[in-house]
């Protein structure tokens, strides 16, 4: 399956922001929720259809114009899946972002079997901001992880600010010992760019929150399950609250 | 290329700083994640195909940057025998340049400035695929004692006061006359060789059974090596980003402790 979607939000001259285009197709579907014209927009990524499956070509492309606020969620968590024998599922998001986005979807929860590539660029012009989660399960209860590669650049005002790779299951040598990810089988991340970054601090045993070499800070966790991962993110999150 | 030369870089006796390091192994010990030799040889294989992936690919761009920017030349007896002479920087192309009979033309790029240049975006790159800023200090630490060592066997030139580990090792190996091959082969060796040492310090493992281990991922160490010589010249964005989430939430533990063996 293949399907592209597209988000463009705009602030209009009284600062209220609007989506211009908001477009997407099964399994990408897009819902405007919350109070309209406000300074912020949030939209909610609605599952279309199960998976993303092997053989998924998934293109997101969001962009945040000038003085522009969105919020994207996920009405529930992500499940990859194996679906037949094909190359990996494939989920790109692109975005440029010159107001602020927050990303914030719920966690994708790798099934055993699956194979899924997930690839994130974003380009954050000087003085926009940016707060981008993704928290990942490593297989459902009691069953051992899928094969999942996330790629994530960030750029701040030109230059790249946070460049990861993660690859969890059974194509990833050593990524279950304690180097990567030990006996935890959830992990999150949240990266912070911009201005009025939070103070590096140790939330827990298993997260820690890093000033980067940039004009950011990285939240990471690991936990037994997501709900320690949540514990640890959830309030470093909320502290960076949406514009209203 | 010198397959002594080599030996002689790598070798863990180097007085580069690296026994001070753990590789995170201290913090993952101490969090009771490594017990026993098998948990050493899950976080081994951890560390390698991710830090060790990203530091060979570094090192083969930095060591390629060195060798596109001029041929080293053989160590002069003289100035090993005065230090000062050692800090001296860059080695600049001496030779006059022709005139271009054409004044309109561009000038053809200094190639040392290419070389500055493609360091300060290496360097960059490790920043950004460093999040932990306890694992950049500890990088930049052994990049500058590696640097410092590297300019008592060979002519190396300036790359920064402390550039990241992989940067320096790729602009010495670059200088003694690797290529970007063998000085790749030397980085993801390493990253397995300190933690390993480490960890017979710290567990009390047997240092026979341990050296098991790093030669078992001697192929995998070969293998990941051959693919950094081949994205030696790749865009700085293209190359290798695997990170290790514990290896950084442990290095941020780590350096909040007020006692510890390693630096890192």
């Amino acid at each position: 399956m293949r399907a592209a979607a597209r988000i463009v939000a705009e602030a209009d001259r009284s600062g209220v922001t609007r989506l211009a285009v908001l477009r997407g197709e099964s399994p990408l579907l897009l819902r405007r929720t919350g109070p309209r014209d406000t300074t912020s927009a949030t939209v909610h990524l609605v599952g279309g259809a199960a998976g993303p499956l092997r053989g998924d070509d998934l293109l997101l492309e969001i962009e945040v114009g000038p003085g522009a606020h969105l919020e994207i969620r996920s009405v529930a968590a992500t499940l990859l899946l194996p679906g037949r024998p094909a190359p990996p599922s494939l989920l790109t998001v692109r975005a440029t972002v010159a107001g602020s986005l927050r990303w914030l979807p719920e966690p994708a929860i790798a099934a055993a079997g699956c194979d899924h590539h997930a690839s994130t660029a974003v380009e954050v012009a000087d003085g926009g901001s940016l707060l981008w989660r993704d928290d990942l399960v490593c297989g459902r209860h009691d069953e051992p992880s899928g094969s999942v590669r996330s790629d994530v650049t960030i750029r701040y005002a030109g230059r790249t600010l946070y460049r990861h790779r993660l690859t969890v299951g059974p194509d990833a040598p050593g990524w279950s010992g304690a180097a990567v990810l030990g006996n935890a089988r959830a992990t999150g991340s949240a990266v912070l760019a911009g201005p009025g970054l939070p103070v590096p601090h140790l939330p827990a045993e298993g997260a820690a929150v890093m000033a980067l070499a940039g004009p950011g800070v990285l939240a990471t966790a690991t936990g037994a399950d997501i709900r320690e991962v949540q514990a640890a993110l959830d309030p470093f999150c909320a502290a960076m609250p949406a514009p209203v | 290329m010198s397959l002594a030369t080599l030996l002689v870089l790598a070798d863990g006796r180097l007085p580069a700083g690296g026994h001070a390091h753990s590789g995170g192994f201290e913090a993952a010990v101490s969090a009771g994640r490594v017990r026993d030799l098998a948990g050493l040889d899950g976080f081994l294989r951890g560390r390698l195909h991710t830090s060790g992936v990203v530091a060979a690919a570094f090192t083969a761009a930095a060591c390629a940057a060195g060798l596109e920017a001029g041929s080293p030349q053989p160590p002069d007896p003289r100035a090993l025998l005065h230090p000062t002479d050692l800090h001296a920087g860059s080695p600049q192309p001496t030779a006059p340049r022709p005139i271009d009979p054409r004044p309109t033309a561009p000038r053809p790029a200094d190639p040392w400035d290419v070389f500055r240049r493609r360091i300060a975006e290496l360097d960059d790159g490790m920043d950004a695929r460093t999040p932990s800023p306890a694992l950049r200090r500890a990088s930049r630490a052994q990049g500058r004692a590696l640097l410092r060592a590297g300019r008592a066997m060979w002519p190396v030139p300036a790359a920064g006061r402390e550039p990241h580990h992989p940067v320096a090792l790729g602009v010495v190996a670059a200088a003694a006359g690797l290529d970007p091959l063998a000085a790749a082969t030397a980085a993801a060796h390493g990253t397995v060789t300190g933690p390993a040492s480490a960890a017979v310090r710290l567990l009390g493992l047997d240092p026979y059974t341990v050296q098991g281990l790093i030669a078992a991922l001697a192929p995998e160490c070969d293998r990941i090596a051959a693919a950094s010589a081949g994205t030696a010249n790749d865009p700085v964005d293209e190359l290798p980003a695997d990170g290790a989430p514990l290896l950084d939430i442990g290095a941020e533990h780590h350096a909040s402790w007020e006692v510890r063996l390693f630096a890192s």
